[in-house]
């Protein structure tokens, strides 16, 4: 038993990555992380409106309509989103204005409908927190790292302080679009290179 | 010649795809085959066109009056995910088959960041009504052109020799790249 709640948790971090793996919330994924900072604030915005909502839906999935289910988990996370959008911008409104229109957006993240439709919305409470909760881990941990390479790559610094000690000369197009599809593309290739050798394959 | 400029920044110069990022999802997982996503892409454009109207007719005549603000993002989706729902039918009672081949992307349009965000921009930007719609449906050709262009690379690419831990996603993600780097070119066009 314990070990299956392990595995709930577990899964989102490497094995169904949502970002290596998975490929789901990709337009977050490459559009704020420019800078660490961006990055984590990001993948903290998303884990709270999708550990919110898999705890909602996981509670009331019995009285859902099938055929209306897709709606009401998507106002459901808009509520949430609601919610993180105004608090972020009354706490830390610089982070706020730096992350735009992408805050509204998670409304439209697809790995959070993603988690409603295949695991909230047939397993009970505690399970969906444990899911939702590993899958925010990987997906905060996949948005650091991307948002660290680019940031150290492209102005040299991360978090803000300066780590390359001019021994490169910055690549400026790493912070710009072409930048994110490139190093993803790079990142996740290295991700199935790696997981391939060390046979973590399942 | 307002409208004109609308039309192409939303294209060309601020591409959905390939500066904002929005529209990833199916832009990875449907361009595989030119004639499926050009219908994806036209499918998306009339969502879109329908999107920008609708949601300004309630933005301007049912949140702004009555101080309905917070509710934006709530009320946009929901206009989103009705108007998928028509084309849904709609598709499935024309064309049986380009239903089979969009099979699951046809309600993920939904979810498709690229017309909530296009409604968000829109309602930022204090469009009047036509300028919304010539916005959408130019955001909805731009979204066309893209994932049609790499439909077109992909088709091309299942004869290369691609390294193995680069088939499939990184690869794709990789000329996304490259794509972003020459629509970088059209950024002095114009002033927006």
């Amino acid at each position: 038993m314990r070990r299956q709640y392990w595995r709930d948790f577990a899964k989102g971090i490497w094995e169904q990555n949502p970002v290596f793996k998975q490929l789901l919330g990709m337009c977050p994924v490459l559009a704020v992380t420019n800078t660490a900072l961006n990055g984590l604030s990001m993948g903290l915005a998303t884990a709270f409106v999708l550990i919110s909502s898999s705890i909602i839906v996981s509670i009331i999935k019995g009285f859902i309509p099938r055929q209306v289910r897709i709606p009401s988990y998507i106002v459901i996370i808009a509520t949430f989103v609601t919610v993180a959008d105004l608090v972020l911008a009354a706490l830390f409104p610089e982070i706020s204005r730096a992350l735009g229109a992408y805050v509204p957006l998670i409304v439209v993240n697809c790995l959070i409908l993603s988690r409603q439709e295949s695991f909230a919305s047939d397993h009970p409470t505690h399970r969906a927190f444990l899911d939702a909760l590993g899958m925010s881990a990987g997906f905060t941990f996949a948005l650091l790292v991307l948002s660290s390479v680019r940031e150290i790559l492209g102005v040299g610094e991360l978090f803000g302080f300066p780590v390359t000690m001019g021994l490169f000369r910055d690549w400026g197009v790493m912070i710009l679009p072409a930048g994110a599809f490139l190093s993803l593309g790079v990142l996740i290739g290295l991700a199935n290179y790696t997981t391939h050798k060390l046979g973590w394959e399942s | 010649m307002e409208l004109f400029l609308i039309f192409l920044a939303a294209t060309l110069v601020n591409n959905f795809v390939l500066t904002y990022f929005l529209g990833i999802c199916p832009f990875l997982n449907v361009s595989d085959r030119l004639d499926s996503s050009f219908s994806l892409g036209m499918a998306t454009t009339f969502v879109m066109t329908m999107t920008a109207a609708v949601s300004w007719l309630i933005n301007n005549f049912l949140l702004i009056p009555y101080n309905f603000h917070y509710l934006e993002y709530v009320s946009f989706i929901l206009v989103i995910a009705s108007l998928v729902q028509l084309v849904e039918m709609f598709i499935h009672k024309v064309s049986p088959p380009l239903y089979e081949a969009l099979g699951i992307f046809l309600p993920l349009i939904t979810t498709n960041c690229a017309i909530l965000g296009m409604a968000l921009f829109a309602s930022m930007r204090d469009y009047t009504f036509i300028e919304t719609l010539v916005y959408g449906f130019g955001a909805g050709v731009g979204f066309t052109l893209a994932i049609s262009i790499m439909a077109g690379i992909r088709e091309r690419l299942q004869l290369a020799d691609v390294p193995w831990p680069f088939r499939g996603a990184p690869i794709t993600l990789l000329i996304a790249g490259i794509l972003a780097l020459a629509f970088m070119g059209f950024a002095g066009l114009l002033a927006v």
